[in-house]
């Protein structure tokens, strides 16, 4: 089995350019500059099915071929790198920044001319202070060889990189609160309309990519769109760092066919459940996504089939509830998280998300009341998507929504028997 | 302002990242975090001489400085303890881990060691849960804690 994205990886240092060089690094990038048009470049990864790995999904050549690059548009145009991974429970962007520096930074550099933009911005979370180390060393070598800077192997291709440290908010993964972030601003949200790609950093247009995305894109200029297709086991093009976090017998990542099932993940990879563990479900994607059940492990993670299932791909890092674990206390963790990184801006999350956390805690300690779970139920409604100014709102409910369907009974058993039946 | 409250390693830092922006102000999280590495946190007194050396107004500077986790306006230990508080970590137990931290520091969240060791935080996800329980003290990330490997940490930290 074929792994691109972490075929360089190694226990100790990352590669430094030599060594990327030596593994055939850079290869894509003289090919894409001096060979290809940005038409047939979009073109390729169009035709390759490579989807955004941030968790949205969005088809990543449909995207780069929303920015108007004609002649007498809008300049300079930016290009955002979301190294922000803050998605409790995930963790694969830190290990691709860790494992291979040059493979994420080469790919900035073909998406960048994909859309002629001229300044691009590694958007990184405070906490990944090893992959900052290993980030700015590769940009510094990438600066010395002529990968960046004015002129890139001798064509009219010029790209400035940039590595912005985040002070750090889980909402700055929203990709206009990224944007006002980047500006030096409180990270609320803006607007979806115009989009970024129209209006977005200092109102030039903007094209934002995650960092497990553009780790793909050397790969398919260098093998084909036919070849990344084959690398998957569905519709969607090529592997994916799947990870697992929980009771688990060995906690992890592991690059494996987009489309491999969650039992395969769960169960040969990740070891199974510990012993004196037994698996009661999972978030597949992150603590924003909906939870599955036994009945579902059997399915292929892929955005459309976990969609189907009621719930989301995500990032494809999951976070397994064992039933040794209390969901109601888990649901209050959660949602205080949520709670607690509202950006405030807007009435339904900033006042909701602290009553469905006071909610949880009480039922949590015994002190809960079957009005309680009316609540709730009826935050799921009101904290919906349409109703809030983001998707941090939204995400919120989702575990929540699912929670109070599967875990019923436990919710019940709290204000019953006015106490955690696991503490 | 009689003296000046920033060094001049310290702004000559800050104007280094000045340039990657449209306007100074705009560099703010740069020189928040420049200020913070310089003295440990951000008084208001060089709050107001940020402001003023970025050419924005003090209100809009903290505004931005109140937002993010890594701004601290109050004083803070000569170490930050960052210990994880996010789902995985919840079930892996980061509830032991803090507490043995506040029991041997004598500190809750939020304080800090009467000698000024210590300051103790709650963070998010550290993007470590791979190998929860999980937190930092200053940059360095710790993974797979349990009370004695804190111990030996904590030791590391004078």
């Amino acid at each position: 089995m074929e792994r691109p994205l972490t075929a360089n990886f190694r226990v100790g240092d990352s590669p430094g350019l030599e060594k990327y060089e030596s593994s055939g690094g850079y290869r894509a990038l003289r090919r894409a500059l001096r060979d290809m048009s940005r038409a047939e470049l979009i073109e390729l990864v169009k035709d390759s099915k490579l989807r955004g790995r941030g968790g949205a999904g969005f088809p990543t050549g449909l995207k780069w071929a929303s920015v108007d690059t004609s002649p007498g548009s809008p300049e300079p145009r930016y290009f955002v790198v979301d190294a922000d991974e803050m998605e409790p429970g995930t963790f694969k962007d830190r290990l691709l920044m860790e494992g291979d520096p040059h493979q994420l930074i080469e790919g900035i550099i073909i998406g960048a001319y994909a859309v002629a933009a001229e300044i691009a911005y590694i958007f990184l979370r405070w906490e990944y202070t090893l992959a900052g180390r290993r980030l700015k060393r590769a940009m510094a070598e990438a600066y010395e060889a002529g990968y960046l800077g004015r002129n890139i192997l001798g064509t009219d291709f010029s790209l400035d990189l940039r590595l912005h440290v985040s002070a750090g908010r889980y909402i700055c993964g929203e990709g206009t609160a990224l944007a006002n972030s980047l500006m030096g601003k409180r990270a609320v949200p803006n607007a979806k309309i115009p989009r970024q790609t129209e209006s977005g950093l200092w109102g030039k247009p903007t094209l934002m990519n995650n960092v497990e995305t553009l780790c793909n894109v050397p790969h398919i200029v260098n093998k084909g769109a036919e070849w990344f297709r084959g690398l998957s086991r569905c519709q969607d093009g090529g592997t994916k760092i799947f990870g697992v976090s929980g009771r688990v017998k060995k906690p992890g990542a592991w690059e494996l066919p987009m489309g491999t099932t969650i039992r395969e993940i769960l169960e040969e990879h990740a070891g199974g459940m510990r012993d004196g563990f037994g698996f009661r479900a999972l978030m597949p994607g992150g603590a924003s996504t909906e939870f599955l059940l036994e009945e579902h492990l059997d399915l292929p993670m892929d955005y459309d089939t976990v969609q189907k299932a009621g719930s989301r791909f995500g990032t494809a890092n999951m976070i397994v509830l064992d039933d040794r674990t209390c969901p109601v206390g888990l649901l209050y963790n959660l949602e205080y998280f949520f709670a607690r990184e509202s950006c405030g801006w807007c009435t339904p999350c900033r006042e909701g998300l602290p009553w469905v956390a006071r909610t949880l805690k009480d039922i949590e300690e015994g002190l809960g009341t079957d009005d309680d779970l009316e609540i709730l139920e009826a935050h799921t409604r009101w904290l919906w998507v349409g109703r809030t100014f983001c998707a941090l709102a939204p995400g919120a409910m989702e575990p929540l929504r699912s929670a109070l369907c599967f875990f019923r009974e436990d919710f019940q058993r709290h204000i019953t028997e006015k106490r955690c039946p696991w503490r | 302002m009689d003296e000046p409250m920033l060094s001049e390693a310290c702004k000559k830092e800050i104007l280094l990242e000045v340039k990657n922006y449209l306007l100074p102000g705009q560099a703010c999280l740069e020189a928040l975090q420049i200020v913070v590495a310089h003295y440990g946190w951000v008084s208001d007194e060089r709050l107001q001489e940020l402001a003023e050396l970025l050419g924005i107004t003090e209100e809009e500077l903290d505004g931005t400085a109140t937002f993010y986790n890594h701004v601290y306006r109050r004083p803070v230990g000569r170490h930050v303890i960052l210990v994880c508080d996010s789902v995985t970590c919840w079930i892996m137990g980061y509830e032991t881990i803090q507490e043995h931290l506040s029991k041997r520091l004598g500190v809750a969240l939020g304080q800090t060691t009467a000698d000024g060791r210590f300051t103790l935080l709650p963070i998010q996800c550290l993007g470590a849960c791979d190998r929860a329980p999980a937190m930092m003290i200053d940059d360095e990330l710790f993974t797979d804690l349990g009370p004695q490997e804190i111990e030996n940490i904590l030791e590391r930290y004078k």
